[in-house]
């Protein structure tokens, strides 16, 4: 056996697409196997359950699932209908997991959609997908029409709860994936997030109560009923339970989507998984455990390093969407910085002052680290500048935007030192007229 | 952000094709009556679909429909930048991801075949055939390098195989979207070594199941004997 996880504890039995990813071939694999027993027991009952499995949002953030749906107002008052939305908006670089249980598995999402809005009062459910995600739309809906003529879900269904599931779709905007954003684009609009509060448990769509979860956090709820809270709340240590799709990508032999239990050991999930680090451990350089938003890690502290959501954020990082890039001796940390800045800098939607002027500005000065044309203050007024970034924007892209180049010069500052040293090396006057900062 | 314009040169007229209409009722009929502002962007999407990218007069129509001010579809379509507002490769429009995984694993050297191939980013090519673009992560950095042409997914790219790609378009064949690296999926190559035990795909695991700490006023069902 490799790694944690036996086969038999696995939640998306069709993570790689080799079996049916119909309803026949989903059904063979357990879903919808005691849907109806799961719904009957009621509201409280699949909260409590839930909340009791441990499951953390497997969005990013890590909030409590079933915390999140108890949130929502106990009944249905004075006309309004309550909404579920489902985030399948997956954009943050790294991060390829929805996608394979949307084209794969996407009969665990519906059902799981039926559960979730049995538990928060909802008749509706939105599935707001990335508008890239074309042929995944195409399976996702057809899997939706099979439960429809399976009479699964809609109105009079099988299972005794009248819901209707509808996709929608983006159209290239990362920032969608913040969730009121998301709903501003729902509702047909910029996706500009709104300010909180309200949240949406009390205002979302349309003005109604909503929730919005994570695909992954959706998808697996069927399963973790079925077996129970106990089973899931097994796996992982205390307050990180579960089991967790890890995207792994960057330099590895064998980049991969794998299921596994939380806290695995990095190392473990690399060399059982993964092929290896390519070149051999010794190789690897530095890691970004969570999806581009959260800073890189440094490979000395990867040896023991569990991967959870409290072992991450006590080294500064986040386990985000257990996206894993991995970058050994031979990448070009600054350079690699400096993409991910552009990608913010393209993302902001312009909102915040501090974002919108501040992305662009950092994005500026990080390409000139890439090649050395700076000077070695200028390091910590970019620092500065990340600083007055950070938590000062509506939403979290203005963080998430500051914290992988805090990250870089947190760990790797004497490598930009140096190279600014060497470009500077043999050139009288490099303070002049090619430096730019501001536009 | 990025500054986004509609084209100098633009189109008398746009209406719907009838299959383009019928798909954006169902779009509307998603949401409820009073919200139909919602199918937006779907609408959007099938005028691009429908005529290669978005016009102004195509933006003027979906305002008519959905009974919206022009400058709201106006902004939506400048807001969101998988509308192209003005033409691509009728033949080939290639999205190639830049983002860091993808540019870890080698896409820096795609878009040296790109240069090669079709011109600068953005341009047409004379022929009015192909365009490309850099685009920020398409969320298949398992399968990076990759590059989204005419809107599938073509995954593990080498400079070789994209190039192949781009000369099988121009000699009319459409070659097949996924990974160029003998994967199904995102699977490690070769070396499956999970999701192998024969018991969870032969239907055991649909036989009925009593699910575990039920209220104990809900009935618990009989489990079925094995058949």
């Amino acid at each position: 056996m490799v790694g944690i996880l036996e086969d038999k504890d696995r939640i998306f039995t069709n993570l790689y697409g080799l079996q049916d990813w119909g309803l026949e071939g989903a059904k063979a694999r357990g879903c919808w196997n005691g849907t109806k027993d799961i719904l009957d027991a009621g509201r409280d009952w699949i909260i409590d359950n839930m909340k009791n499995s441990g499951l953390r949002g497997r969005g990013g953030a890590g909030f409590g699932t079933g915390l999140k749906w108890s949130f929502m107002p106990k009944e249905v008052k004075d006309g309004r209908p309550h909404y579920l939305v489902v985030n399948a908006d997956e954009s943050e670089p790294g991060t390829c997991k929805d996608r394979e249980i949307m084209r794969h598995d996407p009969h665990l999402l519906i059902e799981g959609c039926l559960i979730a809005s049995r538990a928060m009062l909802a008749h509706a459910c939105y599935i707001y997908i990335r508008g890239e995600y074309v042929r995944e739309r195409e399976v996702l809906e057809a899997a939706i029409k099979q439960a429809y003529d399976a009479r699964l879900v809609g109105k009079n269904n099988v299972h005794g709860w009248d819901f209707d599931l509808y996709v929608h779709h983006g159209a290239g905007a990362y920032i969608c994936g913040e969730e009121t954003a998301l709903l501003e684009s729902l509702e047909g609009k910029k996706g500009q997030p709104r300010l909180k509060p309200p949240f949406p448990a009390g205002a979302g769509l349309y003005g109604m109560p909503t929730t919005v979860n994570n695909v992954e956090s959706i998808a697996v709820a069927g399963t973790i009923l079925r077996r129970g809270a106990g089973w899931f709340a097994g796996f992982g240590r205390p307050n990180n339970a579960g089991t967790k799709l890890f995207c792994v990508s960057g330099h590895v032999n064998l980049p991969c989507n794998v299921e596994e239990a939380m806290s695995i050991p990095f190392r473990q999930l690399m060399e059982d998984h993964c092929g290896g680090v390519r070149g051999g451990w010794g190789n690897l350089k530095a890691v970004i455990p969570g999806g581009s938003s959260v800073p890189m890690i440094p490979a000395e502290q990867c040896e023991d390093l569990p991967m959870d959501f409290d072992a991450l954020r006590n080294l500064k990082s986040g386990l985000g969407t257990a996206a894993v890039i991995v970058m050994d001796k031979d990448t070009d940390l600054v350079r690699a910085i400096a993409r991910l800045s552009y990608f913010y800098k393209h993302e902001s939607c312009g909102q915040c002052t501090p974002c919108r002027e501040g992305t662009g500005w950092m994005w500026r000065v990080m390409e000139r680290m890439a090649t050395g044309e700076a000077d070695p203050k200028e390091i910590d007024t970019l620092l500065d500048v990340t600083t007055q970034v950070e938590g000062h924007t509506i939403c979290a892209l203005g963080d998430a935007a500051a914290w992988p180049i805090q990250g870089l010069f947190r760990h790797f500052r004497h490598e930009v030192e140096d190279r600014i040293a060497t470009y500077r090396t043999g050139r009288l006057h490099v303070q002049g007229a090619s430096l730019i900062a501001a536009e | 952000m990025s500054v986004r314009r509609l084209a100098k040169e633009q189109p008398a007229s746009f209406a719907f094709s009838i299959e383009s209409q019928v798909k954006a009722d169902w779009w509307i009929a998603k949401y409820p009556a009073e919200r139909k502002q919602s199918a937006v962007i779907p609408m959007l999407w099938l005028a691009q679909k429908q005529e290669g990218w978005v016009s102004e007069p195509a933006i003027q129509e979906i305002s008519r429909q959905l009974t919206m001010p022009v400058i709201r579809v106006l902004e939506v379509a400048t807001f969101y930048v998988m509308f192209q507002l003005q033409p691509v490769g009728k033949l080939a429009f290639v999205q190639l991801c830049g983002t860091t995984p993808c540019q870890l694993r080698g896409a820096l050297d795609l878009k040296a075949v790109l240069k090669a191939k079709i011109g600068q980013a953005n341009d047409v090519s004379a022929d009015g055939k192909f365009s490309w673009e850099e685009v920020e992560c398409l969320g298949a950095c398992c399968n990076a390098p990759m590059a989204a042409i005419n809107d599938y997914y073509y995954e593990d790219l080498t400079p070789e195989s994209l190039a192949q790609i781009l000369d099988d378009f121009a000699a009319g064949k459409s070659p097949q979207p996924g990974s160029y690296d003998g994967r199904k999926a995102s699977e490690p190559k070769g070396a499956i070594q999970t999701l192998i035990d024969p018991s969870l795909y032969d239907g055991s695991l649909a036989q009925k199941i009593t699910i575990p700490n039920l209220p104990s006023a809900a009935p618990a069902p009989a489990p079925e004997p094995a058949a």
